[in-house]
């Protein structure tokens, strides 16, 4: 597909600003405080908008459309169950601790709670995991690119083959996100994040808009669809009811509790974008701010994974009309025309996954077709938009992308140079060494993610990878968390060995139980035995984290009273027993947390209720 | 941070929402069959461009000189106020 001129201006001008920003706040970088944590200093709007973004990378946003494609409006479950309740649990609850302890990241915390060990556990498995989050973003983003051929028009004008295409996307996009990291540091990311936000909002609101008008609104679009796609709450009694597979505990604890809480409260990406607030206030409003666009959120992304389903299938694209055709000679051309895999298999404008090997759409183990529903939000980009527009809908996935690389690049530096470099490798030099170190570690981050985004190539089910490693990983450290925030004879000991056994949990749990139709390997079953079988890969991620979270909480209480406690005095402001409550009084009664979090869970109950 | 965010969040959409509606309004106009029948460039080029004035218009109201009084009711009261003392700009 071809861009016109006014869609790379559009996508220039972005860019310029994206560096620009980068670039002029390197002025204001002049303490490891200011590069980590922008100096404790931003308010809370931009804090909440950019704790909002840093999660809304690329697989988000793709996914999310994807997903929508796939199962409907309970795609909106991710957002309504699987974030708003941790979010307004971390702004309420924890952030005392995170922003009060005055710890400088996550693992930093749990050293003050804990010990050294704890916190390099959750050090290290979060740097592997934040550089392979960068390196997916790049991937996903270079892909995209390629298989739209969006660069391939400039390129051959500066003399460059567009099979390179791939290697120049990644390249251009690392160096993007290299220069306002390095220059901005934290600030440049949170900036920019809160540019992708309206970015956003600006290129899809108009999606949706168009794409509900030529259905028929949500009613059309309703009528055009499955009764199970457009109803979030249809068919949860039970796990075979509804296209997710999942039945409502399932989806309550495994998603709702487990992951999303592992996630939002525990994500040194995310919360370090609250950390970085001008005062506790303003950190605890952090994740209630960002909840309520996020609550609106599926509006904007997984609306058009819907109505990409529900548009009517576009058949016959290989038949050539002459102009000023007759009636009969369409009819003769479109009787000899061949219809192409897309023609026959495509659902919407979705179409089948082809396999290169043999040019015939890919078929899953049961025979169906398997649709490659990534492509929901970039046909549904160039279905409805023009030139212009268009510039503007892929400037903003673009953009999304990015932010998701940066936003792992400085959740990276800081971890390493703070809980890694600092507490192990060189620990007592001046803070402008670690300053220094800081960017060093920009560099080396982005590099690292270049390399992983090559890995991805070589193993394309690495993002399944991925998925299965946070859930091994961040499952059960939010037991850890709340056992550490919330109950003061929590040890270090136990808190170490129980995230252990929680990580050994879900290893096991997966090697021995595999999601229907799926072959044994990284969908599970690798421990040689299948014990049981899910009716979905989701049923079976979700059940993964309830094991792994129930192993860890269990297995830190017991070695926790087995093994010795620190004493009280060492543990105030780390846990809630121990910590005097906030001051609110100067605060009206709406600006309060604790209002804002009633708030936004009664907005989320009201959206349960109308897509129910 | 020294730089109110508001000013490049205000000067690119104030651009690229100008850039749009100008095309919008100039270019070519058989582009817009496949968004209904309207002009998305234009309109949502001037919707993009006032947000962008709306964001330079608050930045410049809430600029230091502007007015004495601190914008953030938090820096003011709070106990846990940033320790060195001065106020960010909001």
């Amino acid at each position: 597909m071809s861009l016109r001129p006014i869609d790379w201006i559009v996508m220039l001008i972005y860019v310029g600003f994206v560096v620009a920003i980068g670039v002029i706040l390197k002025r204001y970088m002049k303490t490891s405080t200011d590069f980590f944590l922008s100096g404790r200093a931003l308010p809370a709007w931009v804090c909440g908008l950019a704790f909002l973004s840093a999660n809304l990378g690329a697989v988000e946003v793709i996914g999310m459309g994807a997903s929508g494609a796939k199962y409907g409006i309970s795609t909106s479950h991710f957002y309504w169950i699987g974030a708003i309740p941790a979010m307004v649990f971390v702004g309420v609850f924890m952030m005392p601790f995170y922003y009060g302890s005055r710890a400088r990241s996550v693992p930093e915390y749990l050293r003050l709670r804990f010990d050294e060990k704890t916190r390099t556990l959750n050090a290290v498995s979060f740097a592997v995991m934040t550089i392979f989050s960068s390196g997916i973003s790049m991937y996903a983003m270079a892909r995209l690119i390629q298989v739209l051929h969006l660069f391939d028009a400039p390129l051959a004008w500066l003399g460059i083959s567009p099979a390179r295409g791939f290697d120049i996307s990644i390249i251009v996009s690392a160096l993007i996100v290299l220069i306002y990291v390095f220059f901005g540091g934290l600030s440049g990311a949170i900036y920019n994040e809160v540019l992708q936000f309206f970015m956003i909002v600006a290129g899809f609101l108009p999606l949706v808009w168009l794409g509900l008008r030529s259905v028929g609104g949500w009613n059309g679009l309703k009528a055009r669809l499955p009764a199970d796609m457009t109803h979030a709450w249809m068919g949860m009694t039970n796990s075979h009811a509804n296209p997710m597979g999942v039945e409502w505990f399932g989806l309550a604890m495994g998603l709702g509790f487990v992951l999303s809480f592992g996630y939002w409260c525990t994500d040194f990406l995310v919360i370090q974008r609250a950390m970085a607030a001008q005062s506790m206030s303003a950190a605890r409003r952090t994740p209630l701010i960002a909840a309520v666009p996020k609550m609106l959120f599926p509006m904007l992304v997984i609306l058009p994974g819907l109505i990409a389903v529900g548009l009517p299938t576009a058949s016959l694209r290989g038949v050539t009309i002459p102009k000023g055709a007759t009636s009969a000679e369409i009819q003769a051309a479109m009787a000899r025309a061949v219809p192409t895999e897309a023609d026959l298999h495509s659902r919407g404008l979705i179409p089948p996954k082809i396999d290169v090997s043999t040019g015939r759409a890919q078929r899953d183990s049961n025979g169906n077709v398997v649709l490659d529903y990534d492509l929901a939000i970039p046909n549904m980009l160039l279905h409805y938009f023009p030139a212009g527009l268009l510039g503007l809908g892929l400037t903003a996935l673009l953009a999304s992308f990015m932010s998701g690389m940066a936003g792992n690049v400085t959740a990276f530096n800081t971890v390493w140079t703070y809980d890694i470099y600092q507490a192990h490798i060189h620990p007592g030099a001046r803070d402008a060494h670690y300053l220094k170190i800081g960017r060093i570690t920009t560099v080396a981050g982005i590099v690292l993610s270049v390399l992983a985004a090559y890995m991805a190539t070589r193993f394309n089910n690495i993002m399944d990878m991925l998925q299965l490693i946070f859930a091994f990983v961040n499952a059960p450290l939010f037991a850890t968390f709340l056992l550490g925030m919330f109950w003061k004879r929590t040890t270090g000991h136990g808190a170490f060995y129980g995230l252990l056994s929680g990580t050994i949990a879900a290893a096991l749990h997966h090697g021995l139980t595999l999601p229907v139709g799926e072959a044994v390997g990284v969908k599970g079953g690798w421990l040689g035995a299948q014990l049981h079988q899910y009716p979905s890969d989701m049923a079976q991620n979700f059940w993964t984290a309830i094991f792994a979270w129930t192993t860890c909480f269990i297995a830190t209480i017991l070695i926790s009273l087995m093994t010795q406690p620190r004493p009280e005095k060492e543990l105030n402001g780390l846990v809630y027993s121990l910590t005097p409550k906030p001051n609110e009084g100067h605060l009206a009664w709406y600006a309060r947390p604790a209002a804002l979090g009633i708030g936004v869970l009664v907005l989320v109950a009201i959206l349960n209720f109308i897509f129910k | 941070m020294g730089l109110d965010i508001r000013w490049p969040v205000g000067a690119m959409f104030l651009l690229v929402g100008a850039a749009l509606a100008a095309y919008g309004w100039l270019g070519d106009q058989q582009i817009y069959a496949r968004s209904l029948g309207i002009n998305v460039n234009l309109i949502w080029g001037a919707v993009l461009a006032a947000f962008g004035l709306l964001m330079i218009a608050l930045a410049w109201h809430r600029r230091p000189d502007a007015s004495g009084i601190s914008n953030s009711q938090d820096i003011q009261h709070d106990n846990e106020a940033n320790p060195s003392g001065h106020s960010s700009r909001v």
